[in-house]
């Protein structure tokens, strides 16, 4: 079986804090991570090979420095990956970004499963693993939970909903988008650390991939960004004092007042 | 086409501060971008010396399309059996303000077996709804739902479409989009009509809500979008209402290539929390298990949903549907009472939008206080049995 995981490679979740003050976003450090729903999917690509043989191969899409997430998961057992980079990709939204990926994965050899993060923790879309199926014009399930098994070209896969779960099947190749209820993922052997010391991380252009110049980057992002802001949030920040019971008896009698409770 | 700083750089460093992607250096005075840079606008936003400049070049429409010919705001309603989520209501009430502002219809579209009764959505503002009925839609398939939403768009060419962000919504919209070439903005807990171009402003949260986006899709319609549920109030119900129902009889090929072999229910009713109005949440400052049953406890007495932090739900204490924050699930319900947990920044990211938040903690620096309207610094394993005795009283039970 083989196996394309794509990830992206995304500030560190800490590092994105709030300057009280200024109200300005503010870094710790400029630590960057895969992606960690990303990381499941590394981990199922990874377990599906021990399982049933074949080769995991991961994608990502960004600033050369990305090259550094592809080599940590060749440390968890991935064998290659590949990066996509090219100042033409920038202000790709989630059509151009999955027009892009599907581009990148029509160059690699035959492939029978492609697996996704549900979503980024920066750009929080969930979007591009379904888009990209549709460009690829294979079937996609998303939110998967357990693999259940692949057999005869068909995965059963268990997909979360907000009730529980669904129990699907689907023939491959396909594309699925997986939680991190999924799995574990594993810390680097000393053997990977070596192989992602040793590995060269192709990178590839949009000529590389052929890409259509109209559909990536900002040209072939049909929607634009017009104004970011730092949300305001008005609170009553209001800490009760007192004995316990008396704390308690004003919160009721604040909540009873709000008509909330 | 890209990013270019002008001579009006003072090299002040504000767009260094604001950069998420740590992308923007001063050197020698002056703002220097650097090349993995995604043109988020966050730094041209901030410059107050408007020394950066975001060059847009044209999106080519995908045909010469005559924006006149897509009319109307429509909401995908998202139906299980007879019932309707409760998003589809909220996106009702708001689709019907966009549709008042750009003088134009709204519509709701339905898919399904044809068991479901429509008429609630006139009385919730719909002026028309469109009808899909067919024995495939009955299992709420992705796959044939996408093909009969894309055909129906097709069709009858609305310039909105707006669905819930659930797990169907952001399944769905996403495969539509892709086929019609256009717009799909994730997740947005802000709807507005621009009132120059009549676009549809789109609002969503980005790292895991600190930071706010306003995305527009000017060129290509439909302009699309899935709506966090819970952040809409409902629709007043008008009885009187009425409007033209059409029966849409679809032409193409409905399969699906995604067999369903079962669907499992987990959550009894109330205990989902992306419905919940009020959630109580346990950390853990509870100490155990049996510290986790008094949030239960409060759950119940204030018939809310129970939720957790990631410690817990890795401790075992609760399962993973239960967990709220960035690798759980976001909520947003009109009281969140977070019980023992100190509030890191991936918990507030998943909960810190609630209308009031209540928190109750022993350490009065737990960052929890900080996006909290109401704060009892305490033990909480003393402070909730007595916070669910005080309200026992309050509502005659003790």
């Amino acid at each position: 079986m083989d196996i394309i995981v794509c990830i992206k490679q995304v500030p560190g979740s800490t590092d994105i804090k709030i300057d009280p003050a200024t109200n300005t976003l503010i870094r710790d450090s400029a630590d960057a991570v895969i992606n960690p729903f990303d990381a499941h999917a590394v981990e199922a690509g990874v377990a599906l090979k021990e399982q049933y043989g074949g080769s995991v191969k991961v994608l990502s899409m960004g600033p050369p420095q990305a090259s550094e997430a592809i080599k940590q998961a060749i440390s968890v057992g991935v064998d290659e990956g590949f990066l996509i980079s090219d100042k033409e990709f920038a202000g790709a939204d989630t059509l151009a970004t999955s027009y892009t990926l599907s581009a990148a994965v029509r160059k690699m050899a035959s492939y029978d499963l492609i697996i996704c993060g549900k979503q980024t923790l920066d750009g929080d879309t969930g979007q591009v693993g379904p888009e990209m199926a549709n460009h690829l014009g294979i079937p996609c399930t998303t939110f998967i939970r357990k693999i259940v098994e692949v057999k005869d070209g068909f995965m059963k896969a268990e997909r979360l909903i907000e009730e529980g779960y669904e129990i699907v099947e689907f023939p491959l190749p396909a594309v699925i988008s997986v939680v991190k209820e999924l799995n574990e993922p594993r810390m680097p052997s000393i053997r990977g650390l070596m192989a992602a010391k040793k590995a060269e991380v192709p990178v590839w252009t949009a000529q590389d991939i052929e890409a259509d110049k109209e559909r990536i980057g900002l040209s072939g992002s049909p929607t634009w960004v017009v104004k970011t802001f730092t949300p305001v949030r008005e609170k009553n920040n209001v800490i009760f004092e007192g004995e316990p019971e008396k704390q308690v008896s004003d919160l009721v009698a604040r909540l009873r007042d709000e008509g909330i409770v | 086409m890209g990013i270019k700083i002008t001579k009006k750089c003072i090299g002040c460093g504000v767009c260094v501060d604001v950069c998420p992607y740590s992308a923007i250096m001063i050197i020698e005075g002056m703002a220097v971008v650097e090349g993995h840079c995604t043109l988020c606008g966050a730094c041209a936003e901030a410059c107050l010396e408007q020394a950066i400049i975001i060059d847009r070049p044209a999106v080519k429409p995908v045909a010469e399309q005559d924006k006149d010919q897509w009319r109307g705001v429509w909401v995908f309603v998202e139906t299980h059996g007879t019932d309707t989520s409760p998003v589809s209501y909220e996106l009702l009430g708001e689709g019907r303000k966009l549709a008042d502002r750009l003088k134009t219809d709204l519509s709701a579209i339905v898919l399904g077996d044809g068991s479901y009764k429509t008429d609630d959505l006139f009385a919730r503002g719909a002026d028309k709804v469109y009808s899909a009925a067919h024995p495939y839609l009955a299992d709420l398939d992705t796959e044939i739902c996408s093909l009969a939403l894309l055909e129906c768009i097709n069709r009858y060419k609305p310039e909105i479409v707006l669905a819930g962000a659930t797990s169907f919504g952001r399944t769905v919209m996403p495969k539509v989009a892709a086929t019609l070439e256009t717009g799909l903005t994730a997740d947005c807990t802000g709807l507005d009509i621009d009132k120059e171009k009549g676009l549809l402003l789109q609002t969503r949260p980005t790292f895991g809500g600190n930071l706010m986006a306003t995305i527009v899709c000017p060129d290509r319609r439909p302009q699309m979008a899935t709506v966090r549920p819970h952040v809409f109030k409902q629709p007043e119900i008008n009885g009187s209402s009425q409007g033209e129902k059409i029966d849409v009889q679809l032409a193409g090929n409905l399969t699906s290539r995604i067999s369903l072999l079962d669907r499992v229910v987990e959550l009894v009713a109330g205990e989902k929390l992306e419905d919940a109005d009020i959630i109580v949440a346990g950390g853990r400052g509870l100490g155990s298990t049996e510290g986790f049953e008094h949030v239960k406890e409060l759950a119940r007495l204030l018939k809310g949903a129970v939720g957790a932090s990631r410690a817990v739900v890795d401790e075992g204490w609760v399962p993973y549907s239960h967990q709220v924050g960035q690798t759980g699930k976001t909520v947003c319900p009109k009281l969140y009472i977070a019980c023992g947990i100190s509030g890191a920044i991936q918990h507030l990211a998943g909960m810190q939008t609630s209308d009031r938040i209540v928190a109750i903690n022993r350490d009065p620096d737990a960052p929890i206080f900080d996006v909290a309207d109401y704060g009892i610094v305490g033990d909480v394993k003393e402070v909730l049995p007595l916070l669910i005795s005080s309200l026992k009283k309050e509502f005659g039970q003790a």
